[in-house]
């Protein structure tokens, strides 16, 4: 798998995931609801208390956020202190649903998948509190810009940390919530309320498909906790775990901008940049590859749902690769790279047992330097006094030296240029990816060149080449409580990939909850790490020669209808506006059309009946007493003859 | 004499009435008219009580005529209150509860 071979598994090469017990947690790990509990209270305190927090509320929500930090790192240590396939902790903490048959507990279920997420989401999101607190120093709503981002850390460990799969529906629309409240954040900007808009309504669409999923597995399982569900999974029908299958696959796409929901990520760069990381990059669009990976039970029982899944990320590695490579806003260019590179996660779940692992791991790596890369981006554009275009950019790297060192870092990592931490996890896709499937181990070769190209094409547009920038805008390096944390995650970027593999053992780690299957490949693993680095360089160099010297600083507008298309993100919302907008609204207006005229028509019509035989039927009261009296005898002998008839036979 | 005769002549003597009460204007003649068709009604209670045998139909001709002497008291008052105000005892005339 890996150069040395030394990740390879001990002997075996299928391993299949394990239900682990769910021992109760006790000791260091009964406070496990404090995870939770933390980031909500410091969420609670600033959003509730008003305009009094202002002073000491953000740093109130920091330190909930790096408390949670150390708790998760010492939860991960009593976790490693047990056997291997027994690392599985739950703590109810109450009974929530309880109808009939189906009960829904608020129950915590830690184990090797949701710790690695627990620690992505509490360490890179402690550095990016802690950024925000120099980016968003200006903002005069920073108390609710922190109380927002504490509720959004609050939903996603909830999302990971849920035993069951309607407690983490909860998180999913809670990081749904928080993602539309920070990306709507300067919400006076009508394009940012748009973009919140947008997102939380596409966000909304895959909601529906885990809904139904979870519907779908309460008839079928007849219970919606995870190790009961996968505990029966094999008895299921092919056809009804293919259908569960697509419809979280759905959920994913929704969820982490996949293929053919993706078009809200590129306008979510709306919000402040520490938002961009945290949610973007690191943390809530991999929910849906979490989702993925921890219904491989389901999946694994599927071949056509797996496959679906496998094409929906070769589809969306490539679509963010190409936007990435025409977008001269950073932020934007970055947020293809972010679609690309969930698209390989997706694909490696899309592998099945070969690639779970291999998901999760390019998800921890990726977290990494993909924050990294967006907090550099914040500092630039902080620098550059809220200037996103890049081709106003150009030789930073003398002004900005550690956002220069650490960007630089990361966007090693993410070519995948060996030895820093991307090379690990992207390479081991790839030859995962092999494994399968040649057309999916090409595609994520080529998305490998395509990312060299574009990741080159930014660090040379930003930093490098001649400064295309006014002197009196004087670009600054940021303050130390920026870019500290940017030190932190650019020797992370270096050093992630090869810690979680050779000294964390990633995969034997992992493997208890996913499984792991290794197929013989023909050649040397070597040769596809090769291939995969020339294919990098190839790319990396093209882009360093066409943007080194000139870049006008106008975008050019006679350029190849690819990049025409690239620059409006390959036209998704005009797509999006033909297919699935514009039938909404006729069928909208053909319903009004139908409330207008038919039912209050007939309504209507009702009362103008009843009105005009009114106006008609009045006339009999004329006030004649004598036509009364001629009614009354007309009247009684009607009856007489009727009683007659009646008693005649 | 059969009694059957007698109940030919009270409905000769209420359709009679009927016709004094839908024909005539003034309001004493169709009150005169409304006393007819009450004492047709009597002696067609009588009539068929000496029909059955039994003395109940006598009985109901009794209330009969309290009812009928009831109903003229509270009639006449109300005739001689429009003559006051109105001077005119025409049943056509106040036909202001109208449309």
């Amino acid at each position: 798998m890996i150069g040395t071979g030394a990740a390879r598994l001990s002997d075996a090469t299928d391993i299949a995931p394990v239900i682990q017990p769910l021992a109760e947690a006790s000791g260091v790990f009964s406070y496990l609801w404090l995870l939770l509990a933390l980031p909500l209270f410091g969420a609670a305190v600033l959003l509730l208390g008003g305009r009094r927090t202002n002073k000491w509320g953000p740093h109130l929500a920091v330190l909930m956020v790096v408390a949670a930090a150390v708790y998760a790192v010492v939860l991960l240590l009593g976790l490693l202190g047990r056997p291997a396939d027994d690392r599985a902790i739950g703590q109810t903490l109450f009974e929530w649903v309880f109808v009939g048959g189906f009960t829904a507990p608020v129950a915590l279920q830690l184990d090797q998948l949701s710790m690695v997420f627990v620690l992505l989401i509490t360490i890179v999101g402690s550095l990016i509190h802690i950024y925000s607190l120099g980016y968003m120093e200006h903002d005069p709503d920073r108390r609710k810009f922190f109380g927002y981002l504490n509720l959004f850390v609050a939903a996603m460990l909830l999302l990971v940390l849920a035993d069951n799969y309607l407690l983490l529906y909860v998180g999913w629309e809670g990081v749904g919530l928080a993602s539309y409240l920070l990306i709507g954040f300067w919400q006076f900007k009508p394009s940012a309320a748009a973009a919140a808009k947008k997102a939380f309504v596409m966000n909304r669409i895959g909601d529906v498909g885990l809904s139904l999923a979870i519907m779908l597995i309460f008839v079928t399982f007849g219970t919606v906790v995870f190790d009961e569900v996968f505990a029966m999974a094999g008895e299921a029908s092919e056809s009804t775990l293919t259908w569960i299958g697509l419809l979280l696959l759905l959920a994913a796409a929704g969820k982490s901008a996949q293929f053919p929901l993706q078009a809200w990520l590129l306008d979510a760069m709306e919000g402040p940049t520490p938002v961009s990381a945290l949610i973007h990059a690191a943390t809530m669009v991999t929910a849906g590859v979490y989702l993925i990976v921890r219904s491989n039970a389901i999946y694994d029982g599927t071949v056509f749902a797996l496959t679906t899944v496998l094409v929906i990320g070769v589809i969306t590695m490539f679509l963010g690769a190409i936007i990435a490579s025409a977008k001269d806003d950073i932020k934007k260019s970055l947020a293809g790279s972010t679609m690309s590179q969930i698209g390989y996660m997706v694909l490696a779940a899309g592998l099945g047992p070969v690639g779970y692992v291999f998901a999760i791991f390019h998800l921890l790596t990726h977290g990494v330097f993909k924050a990294n890369l967006f907090l550099g981006a914040g500092s630039v554009i902080h620098g550059m006094h809220d200037e996103q275009d890049m081709r106003r950019y150009g030789a930073l790297r003398k002004v900005m030296v550690i956002t220069f060192l650490s960007f630089g870092s990361a966007t090693l990592a993410i070519m995948g240029i060996p030895p820093f931490s991307g090379f690990w996890s992207k390479d081991s896709i790839i030859h995962a990816a092999f494994e399968v499937s040649l057309v999916a181990g090409i595609s994520g070769m080529l998305a490998a060149g395509l990312t060299g190209f574009y990741m080159t094409r930014m660090f040379t547009m930003t930093f490098l080449g001649k400064a295309r920038w006014e002197d009196d805008q004087h670009p600054h390096e940021s303050k130390p409580v920026m870019t500290i944390p940017l030190i932190i995650l650019g020797i992370g970027s270096a050093f992630t990939g090869m810690a979680l593999l050779y000294w964390g053992n990633i995969v034997d780690w992992l493997v208890p909850v996913t499984g792991q299957r290794e197929n013989p490949l023909p050649l040397p693993t070597i040769a596809y790490e090769g291939m995969t680095l020339a294919l990098v360089l190839i790319g990396a160099g093209w882009a360093y020669a066409m943007y080194r010297r000139d870049v006008p600083v106008e975008a050019p507008q006679d350029v190849n209808i690819l990049t025409k298309a690239a620059r409006n993100s390959m036209y998704d919302d005009a797509i999006n506006d033909v297919l699935v907008v514009q039938p909404t609204y006729s069928v909208s207006r053909a319903f009004v059309g139908i409330d207008n005229r038919g039912i209050d028509g007939i309504v209507n019509g009702l009362a103008a009946f009843v009105g005009g035989s009114g106006e008609r039927l009045r006339r009999w009261q004329s006030g004649f007493a004598r036509s009364y009296a001629l009614a009354m005898v007309g009247g009684a002998v009607l009856v007489v003859v009727i009683l007659a008839v009646v008693r005649l036979p | 004499m059969s009694p059957e005769n007698y109940v030919v002549l009270a409905a000769v003597l209420f359709t009679i009435g009927t016709v004094g009460v839908l024909v005539r204007r003034n309001a004493i003649v169709v009150f005169m008219s409304i006393e007819l068709m009450l004492n047709a009604a009597n002696l067609a209670f009588v009539a068929f009580a000496r029909m059955q045998g039994n003395l109940e139909g006598q009985v109901i001709a009794f209330f009969v005529m309290v009812v009928a002497a009831a109903e003229v008291v509270v009639g006449l008052a109300i005739i001689v209150a429009i003559y006051r105000s109105r001077r005119s005892a025409s049943i056509d005339e106040p036909n202001l509860l109208k449309y």
